[in-house]
C-alpha cells in the first residue's frame, strides 16, 4: 500500500465540521463517534465504580454503618447494569468504530447516520436508568438479572428500567447491524474474510450474537413490564405463569451476553500479543474458529446459571457437559497466545503488560468457571462470593483490562502522541496489585459460605471483606491515573510515528498518526505483510 | 441459640466427643480460605469434587503460566532474542485440543456420579417442607415413615442479631455470641434464629422446597447443597446428617431488603431425642388446632402466618 499517497490524498478531506454541535452531536464520522463512545463509557465506569464504592464501604466492617439494606440492593443492581450496559459494551463499540474501518481499509462505517443515532440513544437510556435513583421507591433493587417476582416489586423504577433497556437494546442492535454491514461490504479489495485482523473477526461474531440476543432480553423485560402494569402473568405462578421461565429467557440472552463482553477482548489481545512479540499470531485460523465455536456454544449453555432452580437431572447433566466444552476453544485461545509469545522477541510496553495480565487473570476466571460448571460443586458455589470473584476476574481483569490495553495500544494512532511509559507502567502495576487484593479474597469468602448481595455478614467474614475493600479503594485511584496519563499525553506527549510500535502490523499502522479525519477514501492495496497477524496460511 | 445449652447436658460423653471432631465445621472461621467438608456423605463428596477441580485447575495453571513465565524471560528483546517466524504446529495444536477433553471427562465423571445420587430423593425416612417468605423460613414436618405430622413453625432471625444489624445500632456484632452444640461460645451474628429446624441424625430426610412470595434459596453449607425456593414450584432434595450439631446457613437468592437477614439453623440431634421432641410438638400442634378446626382436612396444610 502507498502510505504517503493515501496521506496526501486524505489531507484534502481533513475538513472537520466546525463548531461543537456540528462536530460532535451531528457527527457521522466513525472516529468521532468512536471517541464519543469511549468518553461515554469512561463516565459510566466512574459512575459504576462510585456505586461499588458504596457497596465495598458498607461491607468493610460487620454491622450496617452507612446505608439501609434496600439502598444497598439498589447499588448492587445499578452497579451491574451500568458496568455491563454502560461501560464494557459501549467501550467495545467505541473501539470497533475507531478501528474496524481502518483495519479493513474502509473509509467509514457503512451506515454513518445510524452510527450517530446508535450512540446518541445511549445518553438518553442512561439518563432514564440513572434517573430511577431519584424517583419514589428508588432505583431497581432486584439485581441486574431482574428476576421476578422480586424485580417487579419496585416502584416507578420498573418501567424506567425496562424502557432504558429497550433503548440500550436498540442502540446495540443498530451498532451491530452497522458493524456487520461494514465488515461484509466495505473491506478493501484483497482483504478476504480469512485475512481480516482477529479483532475484526471477533466483532463480526459479537455483532451477530448481539442481534440474536438483544431482542430476547427486550422480550423478557417487556413481559416484566406487562406483568407489573397490565395484569399479565407470564412469570406469576398465582396466575399460571412461571418465574423460572424468566430465568431461562434471561439467560438465553445472558450467556451470549457474557461472550459479547469477552470476544472483542480476545480480538484485542490477538492484536497486541503478536505486535510486542514481533512474531506472527500463532494459529490464526484456529483463533477464528475458536471464536466461532465459543459463540455457538454460548447459545446452548444458559442453564448453567440456574443449576439450583431444580431442573431435571437430565437437563443439569446436559448443561454441565455443554458448558465444559467451552473450555476447549477457550483453552486453544490461551495456548495460542502463549505460543505466539514463545520464540518471539518480547518487549513489555504498557499494552503488552495489560495483555499479559489479561491472559493470566482471565485464565484464573476461566478456571473458576470450569469449577462452577461442575453441578454438585455449583450447588455450593451458586450465589456466593465465589461467583462474584469469578465474574469479576473475567469482566474486570478480562474485558476491562483488554479495553485499557487497547486504548494504550491505539492511543498513538488516535492522537498522534505517545503516552508516558513510566506513568503507564505505574498505572498497570497499581491496577494489577489492587485488583487482586480486591477480588481474590472474594473466592475465599464464597467458599467459606458468604452469599452474594448481602449488606452485612457474620464476623467470620470480616477479615477478607476488609482486605477486599482496601483493594477496591486502591482501584478507585486508577481512573484518575488513566485520565491524567491520557490528558498529559494529549497535551505534551512525544509525537507518534505512523507505525507507533516496532512490531505492529495491520492497515491502521499504514496511515499517519494521528489518523486523518478521513482515511482510505480510495481503497488501499493489500499486501500480506501488512496484515496484523502476519500469516494467513494457517 | 437458647436451646443449645440445655441440649448439651442431655448428651452422653461419647456423643459429645464425636461431635467435637466436627466442631470446626459448624461455622466459618476468620480468614477461612476453603470450603469445609460438611457433615453428610453428600457434602464430603461435593467437597472432594471441589478439591479435585481445584487441583486440576492448579495443575493446568502451573503448566500454562509456567510456559508464559519462561517465554517472558527467555524470549526478551533486551536479551537479544530474534523472533521466530513460525505460526503453526499441528502436533501441538492436536495435543492441546485432545488433552483438555480428557481432563474434562475426568472432571465430569465424578460430578455425574454425585449428581445422580443427589437427585435420588426416594426411599426417604421423613419429609420436611421448607417455605421461603420475605424474610423468614417456614418449616412443616409432613411425615416420619408412614405417620403424618402437623408440626409447623416459622423461623426468624434471632432478636439480638436483629437489633444489632439495624443501621448505626451502636451494638457490637462481635458481642452476639451463643454456645454451640459442644458448649463453646461462638459468634452467631446474623446466623441465629428463634426456632431452629430440628432434624434427626442418621436419617434420610427428604425436603420439599417452595417459596411464598419471591424466590429464596435454602442453603446450609454443611449439608453440601442449596435449593431455590420458588413460588409455584416445589423442588425436592434430601440429606442424611451423620454428626449431631448445629449447622448454620443463610438465604442465598436475593429476595428483597432483608435478604441478608433470614438465616437458617439446623439442629441435628440423635433419633430418639428427635422423636421425643417431634411428638411433643405434634401434641401441641393438634391440641391448638383441635378447637379451631374440628373437621381438620386430611392434607394438614399449615396456614401461612
Amino acid at each position: 500500500m502507498t502510505t504517503h499517497a493515501t496521506a496526501h490524498h486524505d489531507d484534502h478531506h481533513d475538513d472537520k465540521p466546525h463548531g461543537f454541535l456540528h462536530r460532535w452531536v451531528y457527527s457521522t464520522n466513525h472516529k468521532d463517534i468512536g471517541t464519543l463512545y469511549l468518553i461515554f463509557s469512561f463516565i459510566m465506569v466512574c459512575i459504576g465504580a462510585a456505586f461499588s464504592g458504596v457497596i465495598r464501604t458498607e461491607l468493610m466492617k460487620p454491622g450496617l454503618q452507612f446505608v439501609q439494606p434496600y439502598f444497598f440492593n439498589e447499588m448492587t443492581t445499578m452497579h451491574g447494569l451500568v458496568m455491563i450496559f454502560g461501560a464494557i459494551m459501549p467501550s467495545f463499540v467505541g473501539l470497533a468504530n475507531w478501528m474496524i474501518p481502518m483495519m479493513i481499509g474502509a473509509p467509514d462505517m457503512a451506515l454513518p447516520r445510524m452510527n450517530n443515532w446508535s450512540f446518541w440513544i445511549l445518553p438518553f437510556a442512561f439518563c432514564l436508568l440513572l434517573g430511577t435513583l431519584f424517583v419514589p421507591g428508588g432505583a431497581p433493587a432486584g439485581g441486574w438479572t431482574m428476576y421476578p417476582p422480586l424485580s417487579i416489586q419496585g416502584g416507578d423504577s420498573v418501567a424506567m428500567m425496562v424502557f432504558a433497556i429497550h433503548l440500550m437494546g436498540i442502540s446495540s442492535i443498530m451498532g451491530s447491524i452497522n458493524i456487520i454491514a461494514t465488515i461484509l461490504n466495505m473491506r478493501a479489495p484483497g482483504m478476504d474474510l480469512l485475512k481480516m485482523p482477529v479483532f475484526v473477526w471477533s466483532w463480526l461474531i459479537t455483532a451477530f450474537l448481539l442481534i440474536a440476543v438483544m431482542p430476547v432480553l427486550a422480550g423478557a423485560v417487556t413481559m416484566l413490564l406487562t406483568d407489573r402494569y397490565f395484569g399479565t402473568s407470564f412469570f406469576n405462578a398465582a396466575g399460571g405463569g412461571d418465574p423460572v421461565m424468566y430465568q431461562h429467557i434471561f439467560w438465553f440472552f445472558g450467556h451470549p451476553e457474557v461472550y459479547i463482553m469477552i470476544l472483542p477482548a480476545f480480538g484485542i489481545i490477538s492484536e497486541i500479543v503478536p505486535t510486542f512479540s514481533r512474531k506472527p499470531l500463532f494459529g490464526y485460523q484456529a483463533m477464528v474458529y475458536a471464536l466461532a465455536s465459543i459463540a455457538f456454544l454460548s447459545f446452548i449453555v444458559w442453564g448453567h446459571h440456574m443449576f439450583t432452580v431444580g431442573m431435571p437431572l437430565g437437563g443439569e447433566l446436559y448443561f454441565m457437559f455443554a458448558t465444559m466444552l467451552i473450555a476447549i476453544p477457550t483453552g486453544v485461545k490461551v495456548f495460542n497466545w502463549v505460543s505466539t509469545m514463545w520464540g518471539g522477541s518480547l518487549t513489555f510496553e504498557a499494552p503488552m503488560l495489560w495483555a499479559i495480565a489479561f491472559i493470566v487473570l482471565f485464565t484464573i476466571g476461566g478456571f473458576s468457571g470450569v469449577m462452577l460448571a461442575l453441578v454438585p460443586a455449583d450447588f455450593q458455589y451458586q450465589d456466593t462470593y465465589f461467583v462474584v470473584a469469578h465474574f469479576h476476574y473475567v469482566l474486570v481483569t478480562g474485558a476491562l483490562f483488554a479495553i485499557i490495553g487497547a486504548i494504550y495500544y491505539w492511543w498513538p494512532k488516535w492522537t498522534g502522541r505517545m503516552y508516558n511509559e513510566t506513568w503507564a507502567k505505574v498505572h498497570f502495576w497499581w491496577s494489577a496489585v489492587f485488583v487482586n487484593v480486591l477480588f481474590f479474597p472474594q473466592h475465599f469468602l464464597g467458599l467459606a459460605g458468604m452469599p452474594r448481595r448481602i449488606p452485612d455478614y457474620n464476623v467470620a467474614f470480616a477479615d477478607w471483606n476488609f482486605v477486599s475493600t482496601i483493594g477496591a479503594y486502591g482501584m478507585y485511584l486508577t481512573p484518575f491515573m488513566f485520565f491524567f496519563i491520557l490528558w498529559h499525553s494529549k497535551k505534551h506527549g512525544a509525537p507518534a510515528a505512523a507505525r507507533a510500535w516496532e512490531g505492529a502490523h495491520g492497515l491502521e499502522w499504514t496511515v499517519p498518526s494521528p489518523a486523518p479525519f478521513h482515511t482510505f477514501s480510495t481503497p488501499p492495496v493489500i499486501r500480506d505483510e501488512d496484515l496484523a497477524h502476519g500469516d494467513v496460511s494457517h | 441459640m437458647k436451646a443449645a445449652g440445655s441440649m448439651q447436658g442431655k448428651l452422653g460423653l461419647g456423643v459429645a466427643l464425636t461431635a467435637v471432631a466436627g466442631a470446626a465445621h459448624a461455622l466459618a472461621e476468620p480468614w477461612q480460605l476453603n470450603m469445609t467438608p460438611g457433615v453428610t456423605q453428600t457434602s464430603r463428596e461435593v467437597y472432594d469434587l471441589h478439591m479435585w477441580g481445584l487441583y486440576v485447575c492448579i495443575a493446568i495453571g502451573v503448566v500454562v503460566f509456567g510456559a508464559m513465565i519462561v517465554a517472558m524471560f527467555k524470549f526478551r528483546k533486551s536479551k537479544g532474542a530474534v523472533p521466530a517466524t513460525w505460526s503453526h504446529n499441528t502436533v501441538a495444536e492436536t495435543i492441546w485440543t485432545i488433552v483438555p477433553i480428557l481432563i474434562l471427562v475426568a472432571l465430569a465423571w465424578p460430578a455425574t456420579n454425585i449428581m445422580i445420587k443427589m437427585a435420588y430423593t426416594e426411599q426417604s425416612d421423613m419429609t420436611v417442607k421448607i417455605t421461603g417468605y420475605q424474610w423468614k423460613w417456614g418449616y412443616d414436618y409432613l411425615n416420619v415413615g408412614e405417620k403424618p405430622y402437623h408440626v409447623h413453625f416459622i423461623s426468624r432471625i434471632d432478636p439480638r442479631s436483629d437489633r444489632t444489624r439495624e443501621l448505626r445500632s451502636g451494638q457490637d456484632p462481635w458481642a452476639v455470641k451463643d454456645k454451640d452444640y459442644q458448649g463453646v461460645e461462638r459468634n452467631t451474628y446474623l446466623l441465629d434464629v428463634d426456632h431452629p429446624l430440628v432434624l434427626p441424625t442418621d436419617t434420610k430426610i427428604r425436603f420439599v422446597v417452595t417459596g411464598d412470595d419471591v424466590i429464596h434459596a435454602w442453603w446450609v453449607p454443611q449439608l453440601g447443597w442449596k435449593q431455590d425456593a420458588i413460588p409455584g414450584i416445589i423442588n425436592d432434595d434430601w440429606t442424611n446428617i451423620h454428626e449431631p450439631g448445629i449447622y448454620r446457613g443463610q438465604c442465598a437468592e436475593l429476595c428483597g431488603q432483608d435478604h441478608g437477614f433470614m438465616p437458617i439453623v439446623v439442629k441435628a440431634v440423635p433419633k430418639a431425642e428427635f422423636t421425643k421432641w417431634l411428638d411433643e410438638q405434634e401434641a401441641l400442634a393438634t391440641k391448638a388446632d383441635a378447637p379451631a378446626a374440628p373437621a381438620a382436612s386430611p392434607t394438614a396444610t399449615p396456614s401461612a402466618p
